[in-house]
């Protein structure tokens, strides 16, 4: 067990952004969220993350139900990353890797051991180690993606939240990031547009829409197109290689393909 | 780059800060008309911290242990307990130009004062202080109230402060024009404006207590304000209770700030400036940066005040006053720096 949301409702201002959805991640594996733009794909990784309580339903980590968790315990399993996180503070790369720690650390105690090695090791792996000492102001987006990334494996955790990780990062940079966490062996949540991308990196797709859940399952089951059409209201043609999905977008009017990126239906 | 040796290594900083604040307060109080050499400062403290005859005349003496000492001291803890309010404000509210005064207890305290002076409630200093502090309670009660009825936010907090601050700027007005004659309005003015003329050691005692509490609530929540860098979302993904954060730094700096308001009225600028100097020398995590900037607080207010009793001598600068015109042209020197860093 790991991750679960059970039935989970929630409303903003009179309208239902989930609907209950019912969510399982398998240990180790990654799990995509897709779905329009308001299909409320942010609202459930923000569930999954305790730092929005369901008005109806519960989340669990490993079967315990989240309000009844210490913010600090959740934090040390549970790492996320946002769509777009900035500061005013004038930090270093390093200094944001270093927030991490920060479940880990006891108020008055100083940097242990472990809390070196996992800033190290998190710096290594996002490749940053050289740019330790860089101003986070003069990083690109892309940059900032993969510091925040650096400072969520920093926590050491068992599952990781990304809500469209790839946003604002050129095609390398995207698939750099993808490969980084999938090969991770912890449990990851990420939210993605790019529906090429999810069928490529993520063992399980569950696909959202007003709030409910269309389909779960593979990609391959659940990368069709007439889910595209119904879904995202674009027709497509799928292909497949070596078991993993291929989707080619087609215009309104033919069956011209037009072009490669899948973004096109954000 | 290991952390105990970086640690033990700020030590001896502090270790200087805190000479360097001890000079400057011994130095401060032989400046004034009466002339008096650092010898007899320190054989005079000396002599009443043992509890022994004075070794002075009783004016002199008087001089010092009366007036100069509680006032510099004064001045020092407003300085540093200013200081610590605009880090934690500045980095809780995630707003650069917060300071103690954003949640409008100053506003609240000068409202508070003026009605006592007006309708002469009570009589003397006391009473004053006792109106400044129900006044600043009041506004930041009404604040917090207000932002938790918008939804509770932290850009809330600001936008109330604001308003806030504006309301009872109104009211303090309001009321010296309707009810004030030309005296009371020159006294009420001045107090505005900020003073540190009337110390007393009651006040530096209470202000040093509540300085010292506030202080320690503050390094105690140091690695979660770090953690409010990237917004409050962020900091609750990082483990921090945020909601409880929150409020009890608010109202630790809401105290600290109304306890100071009250003793000195509002001394504008060292709040907004001091942690931005501090950040600029010793960076932005708050466990080095809390005591940098309260130190530099205090060392700036002692020569500041100082100055205000003596550049137009016999005349009192109001040292309100003087904190916005050196705190003007400092601020733009560390924005300009820290503009071209980046």
């Amino acid at each position: 067990m790991t991750l679960a949301a059970d039935r989970v409702t929630r409303a903003a201002g009179g309208h239902l952004l989930l609907d209950g959805v019912t969510v399982a991640c398998a240990p180790g594996t990654t799990l995509g969220l897709l779905g329009p733009n308001g299909a409320g794909k942010s609202t459930l990784l923000r569930l999954l993350a305790g730092l929005l309580a369901p008005d109806t339903g519960v989340v669990t980590l490993d079967g315990d139900p989240l309000p009844g968790l210490p913010r600090r315990a959740i934090a040390r399993r549970v790492a996320v990353v946002e769509q777009q996180a900035d500061t005013q503070v004038d930090l270093t790369v390093l200094d944001v890797v270093r927030l991490g720690r920060t479940p880990h650390r006891g108020t008055w105690s100083a940097e242990s051991e472990e809390d070196r090695t996992a800033v190290r090791e998190a710096l290594a792996a996002t490749g940053l180690t050289d740019r330790a000492d860089q101003s986070w102001h003069t990083l690109s987006g892309g940059e900032r993606q993969r510091v925040h990334l650096a400072r969520a494996l920093a926590q050491r955790p068992r599952e990781l939240l990304l809500d469209e990780p790839t946003n604002h990062l050129d095609i390398a940079h995207q698939l750099d990031l993808l490969a980084l966490v999938a090969a991770l062996p912890i449990t990851t949540v990420v939210a993605l547009h790019d529906l090429n991308l999810a069928a490529m990196f993520c063992d399980h797709l569950v696909v959202l829409r007003g709030g409910r859940v269309v389909i779960s399952g593979p990609p391959a089951d659940v990368l069709t197109e007439p889910l595209i059409a119904d879904v995202y209201g674009v027709r497509a043609h799928i292909t497949h290689h070596e078991g993993t999905p291929h989707v080619r977008f087609l215009t309104a009017q033919g069956d011209q393909a037009v072009g490669k990126s899948s973004t096109r239906t954000a | 780059m290991s952390a105990v040796p970086t640690r033990l290594r700020t030590v001896p900083w502090y270790a200087a800060g805190l000479g360097l604040l001890a000079a400057s307060v011994a130095a401060a109080i032989t400046i004034g008309p009466a002339s008096i050499g650092v010898g007899e400062v320190w054989r005079t403290v000396w002599a009443h911290l043992r509890g022994s005859e004075p070794v002075l005349t009783p004016i002199r003496d008087g001089i010092i242990w009366h007036l100069r000492l509680p006032r510099t001291l004064l001045a020092a803890v407003c300085g540093a307990g200013l200081a610590v309010c605009g880090v934690v404000l500045q980095s809780l509210l995630r707003n650069p130009l917060a300071d103690p005064f954003v949640l409008g207890v100053s506003s609240g305290a000068s409202t508070g004062a003026v009605l006592v002076v007006v309708l002469g409630v009570g009589g003397g200093a006391l009473s004053l202080s006792a109106g400044a502090f129900a006044g600043a309670v009041a506004a930041f009660a009404l604040v917090l109230a207000l932002s938790r009825l918008l939804g509770g936010q932290l850009d809330r907090v600001v936008l109330c402060g604001v308003a806030a601050m504006q309301l009872f700027s109104a009211l303090t007005s309001f009321i010296v024009l309707t009810a004030a004659d030309a005296e009371t309005t020159k006294g009420v003015l001045f107090w505005l404006l900020g003073s540190l003329a009337s110390a007393s050691w009651t006040e530096v005692a209470v202000a040093a207590g509540v300085l010292v509490a506030v202080l320690a609530v503050c390094l105690a929540h140091s690695r979660a304000l770090d953690a409010f860098a990237f917004g409050e979302d962020a900091a609750a993904a990082l483990g921090v209770d945020v909601a409880r954060t929150r409020m009890v730094l608010l109202c630790a700096t809401a105290l600290l700030t109304a306890v100071l308001v009250s003793s000195t009225g509002a001394i504008g600028f060292v709040g907004l400036v001091l942690p931005h100097a501090a950040r600029a020398v010793v960076g932005a995590g708050h466990p080095r940066l809390l005591p940098a900037a309260a130190l530099a607080g205090a060392v700036f207010l002692v020569w500041v005040d100082t100055a205000a009793r003596s550049v137009i001598d016999p005349q009192e600068v109001p040292v309100g006053v003087l904190t916005s015109l050196i705190g003007v042209p400092a601020f733009v020197v560390i924005l300009h720096r820290t503009r071209t860093r980046r």
